[in-house]
Parts: structure tokens; C-alpha cells; sequence
């Protein structure tokens, strides 16, 4: 076992973005949840995909395309056993967790018929939000959400009451992205499941930072970002049962996605390639790849435990300074590293600025969750969010920050 | 970037007890302005007499930055002829994206004219702004 300062100063080093100094102060990253850094390794092996093996993957008889499928090939295998799903033909590439989102209201959208319901949650991020939005204006459905209780939380009795035989699909985010609750999605899988209502899990905020296991969840659909775990932008995840991936129709067209095409009509490949038109990011998916071993490496045990105490810590020295108001659970369990509040008289934006001149990166605004905010009667507020290689250190160095905001608004030390 | 150089007293002042944030009385013209990416949301109300602002107020939530340039902006145009208005907005979205320079150019904005080092923080300046756009679309509808 390996001691808790080790842990962090061991691994804050792989990552060259975090040497830096920001107007003259080290840098402390608080905004994973926006995004997470990328360590050399991933950074690595973007760069030698590009210099040694790029070429149009599943397109060419020569050798560098015959390497760039290798390489493809073997990042969908990574990411099938890091979420457990059954089949690597159930992982399809996306650009992030709103493509794979919007594929979804398009194409299981398709199955769906006037009247029939979708449930959502009132803390789920524009991503999971819109895409259903539209498919209801479209087909005629009807969109219902789930409130969360005092503590944050959805209370069970809320999903009997929504979730019905009416419901065809219920979506919702594994961990919120402002207040960090993480929700029982195995239970509401299983009760939507015994309603006939298929399961959308939003696992942006989720994958990076829980062990996940699609099969026990017995998610129907599962997407998430590489972004959010090290990897690049511009590639994400949809897993999906084979059977209904099978059963829905393709989302974008074109090439790479095909069996035949005739002049009126056309067959489609079969799974993956069925969902992935145009030439793919293999090299996004490779830097993935890449990340999924860094983290793998660490094990995503040690990474919970390690943003659990980050947060306790984090929490208990916030709910002492009786100029936050902290917009979360007080409950640690089941509560990820995000932790949204606001100062008393000063809005998020400015703290935000403030806090960047002491060198500190955190969120200001409503988080993509507009409609969560109305319903805490929030406007907005300030969040930070850990990543493994956060440490108290810099927990202490955000809290000089917040009373250096206080001092520039002329409130007493 | 130097803070006291944009949190200066003048902002924090019209951000803690503006005068200007109240409600008119019949408004000719009620405006409302809002940043998607970040929150900020106002209500900017004018009250048109002839070719004259005769009055304006505002309501609303946002950041310091925002709310005192809202402020700031009224204090400005009240009495004064709306072809002057739509300038004054012109030349400090100019001010603002460092197309104009000149402080003989800039006078005419007055206290407005503490806002300028806004310019040097890329992420704010849609906070300074929109109280200035906002007042342009309003003059539009008149």
C-alpha cells in the first residue's frame, strides 16, 4: 500500500500540463468534470500512432492501414473489458457522450409511437436532456422527470410514481455533473426494466471515476467521453446490448457503415461498423486506449478511495466557513468528487476570475443543467471537481482563494 | 492580470447598491438580455420620450462585472438622444474589443470608461458587454 502523498505526488508528475505556473502561481486543476488532463503516456501514444501507424483504418491492403485497424481494433477491445460489456461488437465510437446520446434518440427513437412516455431526471446535463426533447417534439411522446428529495437525491417512491408501463425509455447520468450525486442505477435499471422501459445510463461523470460494469448495471445503453479520463476530445463511447443495437436503425450514413449500396437502396454492415460512418478518430481511440491502461494500472479502487477523502476533506472544511452555501448532499456516500456552492455575496463568474490569478481552475455558471438549477432556485454557482492527481494541498490552496474573494468584495477576513 | 485594475471601487459600488436597479413605471420599452454559456440574465426597461431616454432602470442577476456595467451604462444615457445612445454602445464594444484606443475617443463614455480593462480578460468580456447589446436591440424596437 502506497501512502495518500505518494499517490498524488507519484502521479501529478506524468502529467506536463500540470508543471505549470498560471500568472505566476502553480497551477491547481479544479474543473475535471469540464474536462481532465492527459498524462505522457496518452499524449505518447497519440503522437506515435502518428508517426508510425496512421493510415484509413478497415479501407486499405497496404500495411499502414492493415496497422491503423490493429490499432482500432484493439482500442475497442480495451474499452469492452473496461466496462465489462459481453461483445466488442457492443462498443461503437462516438465523438463524446451527446453524440452518442443523440444517436440514441434518433435511432432506439425510431422505436417509439405517439403517446408513449420518456423519463428523464431534473439533474441531468443538456446532453440528456435535448436529444429527448427534440425526439418528443417529433413523434409526439411524452417527456417526464424525476425530482430529487432534500438530500439531492431521487427517492425510489419518485421512479414508481413516474416510471410506468407507459415508459419506453428512461435515461438518466450515473453521477450528477453539480452536485456529485451518484445514483443507484442498478436498482432504477432493474425497476424501468420490470416496467418494459429501456435503460440509457449517462456515464460521462461516471466511467472516469467508478468501477463500472455495464453487465451488473444491466444498462441497456451506456455512453461516455474520453475526455473526461485522460483521453482526447473528439471520441466517446455508446455501448449497447448487441440484440437492440441490432434491432435499431443506423444513425449517421455513409461510408464504412455498408454491406451493398444499390442505386435506390442499400444493406448496412454489421456491428460495430453499422453505427460508425466516415472514416473514424482511430487516433482517438488509441489515446483512449492508452488511457484506460493508465488508469487501470492505478485501478479505479484506489482512484474512488483517493477522490473520496479529497472530497470529505474538501467538504468538511467548506460547511465550516459559514460564507458558503454548498449546493450537494451532506451524505458522503454515493456522492462523487463535485462540489458545487456559492459565496455569499459574490457571484461564481468573479470568483472564478479571482481564483485563475491565484492560479486555481474551477467552473463558474450553471453547468449545463439549466433545468436543475431552476429547481434548487440556483443561478449559478461555483464548482470544483477532483481528478486523482488533485491533493489537499491544492484543496487549501482553493480555500486562500475563496478568502481572497472576499477580501477584493470587502468582506471582513 | 491585475485585479484591482477591473474590481475597482466604482464596480464594486454600482454592483452592491445600484441605483439603477428598480422598476419603471409603465416602460415604453422592455428589453431582455441574457448570456446562454454563463447565466448572466438582465431586464433593461426605457421609458422613451420623443427622440429622448427619458428614463431606464434595470432587474436582473449576474456577476459584479455585469451588473455594474448595466449600471454604469444607465447612468449614462439617461436624457440623452438615442442617435447619441446607439453610439455610446457602438464606441464601447469598441472600447471593449480594443478597437478604439484613444481616450480623447473614449471620454464621451465617462465612468464607463473603468470597464476598459476588461478588455484584457478574454473570458469576461461577454460579461461587460451585455447590458450595452441588450440597450442596442431595445433602441432597435423603438
Amino acid at each position: 500500500m502506497i501512502s495518500k502523498l505518494e499517490l498524488e505526488n507519484k502521479y501529478k508528475s506524468d502529467f506536463p500540463i500540470l508543471q505549470q505556473k498560471v500568472n505566476g502561481k502553480d497551477l491547481v486543476y479544479l474543473d475535471n468534470a469540464a474536462t481532465t488532463q492527459k498524462p505522457q503516456a496518452v499524449i505518447d501514444a497519440v503522437n506515435d500512432y502518428n508517426k508510425n501507424i496512421n493510415a484509413n483504418p478497415h479501407r486499405g491492403a497496404h500495411i499502414l492501414s492493415v496497422r491503423a485497424t490493429e490499432a482500432y481494433t484493439q482500442a475497442r477491445e480495451k474499452v469492452k473489458n473496461f466496462i465489462n460489456a459481453e461483445f466488442s461488437q457492443e462498443i461503437i465510437f462516438t465523438r463524446n457522450t451527446t453524440e452518442s446520446i443523440n444517436l440514441l434518440a434518433y435511432s432506439l427513437g425510431e422505436l417509439l409511437d405517439e403517446g408513449d412516455e420518456i423519463v428523464l431526471s431534473i439533474m441531468e446535463h443538456h446532453s440528456n436532456i435535448i436529444p429527448w426533447q427534440q425526439l418528443a417534439k417529433r413523434k409526439n411522446l411524452k417527456l417526464k422527470y424525476l425530482y430529487p428529495d432534500q438530500d439531492y437525491r431521487i427517492p425510489f417512491a419518485e421512479l414508481k410514481e413516474k416510471i410506468t408501463k407507459r415508459t419506453k425509455i428512461f435515461s438518466i447520468s450515473q453521477m450528477s455533473n453539480v452536485t456529485g450525486v451518484i445514483n443507484p442505477v442498478k436498482e432504477m435499471a432493474e425497476y424501468a426494466h420490470q416496467q418494459g422501459a429501456y435503460v440509457v445510463i449517462d456515464g460521462a461523470q461516471g466511467a472516469p471515476h467508478i468501477k463500472t460494469d455495464v453487465q451488473a448495471i444491466d444498462a441497456d445503453f451506456y455512453a461516455f467521453s474520453a475526455h473526461k479520463m485522460l483521453g482526447p476530445m473528439g471520441i466517446g463511447v455508446l455501448y449497447g446490448k448487441k440484440a437492440l443495437l441490432e434491432k435499431i436503425p443506423p444513425f449517421l450514413t455513409g461510408g464504412g457503415m455498408i454491406e451493398y449500396v444499390h442505386e435506390q437502396s442499400s444493406t448496412f454492415a454489421p456491428l460495430p461498423e453499422k453505427f460508425e460512418a466516415g472514416t473514424p478518430n482511430a487516433e482517438g481511440a488509441v489515446g483512449l486506449a492508452a488511457a484506460i491502461d493508465y488508469l487501470e494500472n492505478i485501478g479505479l479502487a484506489e482512484i474512488e478511495k483517493h477522490e473520496r477523502e479529497l472530497t470529505e476533506y474538501a467538504l468538511e472544511k467548506m460547511r465550516k466557513l459559514d460564507y458558503i452555501e454548498l449546493a450537494g448532499p451532506d451524505n458522503l456516500k454515493d456522492r462523487g468528487g463535485i462540489i458545487s456552492f456559492n459565496l455569499k455575496g459574490i457571484h461564481s463568474h468573479d470568483l472564478a476570475s479571482i481564483s485563475d490569478t491565484e492560479g486555481i481552475a474551477l467552473r463558474s455558471g450553471h453547468h449545463c443543467a439549466q433545468p436543475l438549477m431552476k429547481y434548487l432556485n440556483l443561478n449559478s454557482t461555483g464548482r470544483i471537481s477532483f481528478y486523482f492527481y488533485n491533493s489537499k494541498e491544492e484543496i487549501d490552496k482553493f480555500l486562500e482563494s475563496l478568502q481572497k474573494a472576499r477580501e477584493v468584495f470587502g468582506y471582513g477576513s | 492580470m491585475d485585479l484591482d485594475s477591473v474590481y475597482t471601487e466604482l464596480i464594486m459600488e454600482h454592483n452592491k447598491n445600484s441605483r439603477n436597479k428598480r422598476e419603471l413605471d409603465e416602460p415604453d420599452i422592455s428589453e431582455h438580455g441574457h448570456n446562454p454559456s454563463c447565466g448572466d440574465d438582465i431586464t433593461l426597461e426605457l421609458k422613451i420620450e420623443g427622440e429622448i431616454i427619458e428614463d431606464a432602470a434595470f432587474n436582473g442577476s449576474g456577476c459584479a462585472i455585469s451588473q455594474a456595467s448595466t449600471s454604469i451604462m444607465i447612468d449614462l444615457i439617461k436624457g440623452k438622444k438615442i442617435s447619441e445612445a446607439f453610439d455610446l454602445v457602438d464606441t464601447f464594444i469598441a472600447m471593449i474589443k480594443k478597437e478604439i484606443d484613444d481616450q480623447q475617443e473614449l471620454r464621451k463614455l465617462k465612468e464607463a470608461m473603468a470597464l476598459k480593462n476588461i478588455s484584457n480578460m478574454p473570458a469576461r468580456v461577454k460579461c461587460a458587454v451585455l447590458s450595452w447589446h441588450t440597450l442596442k436591440e431595445a433602441l432597435k424596437k423603438n
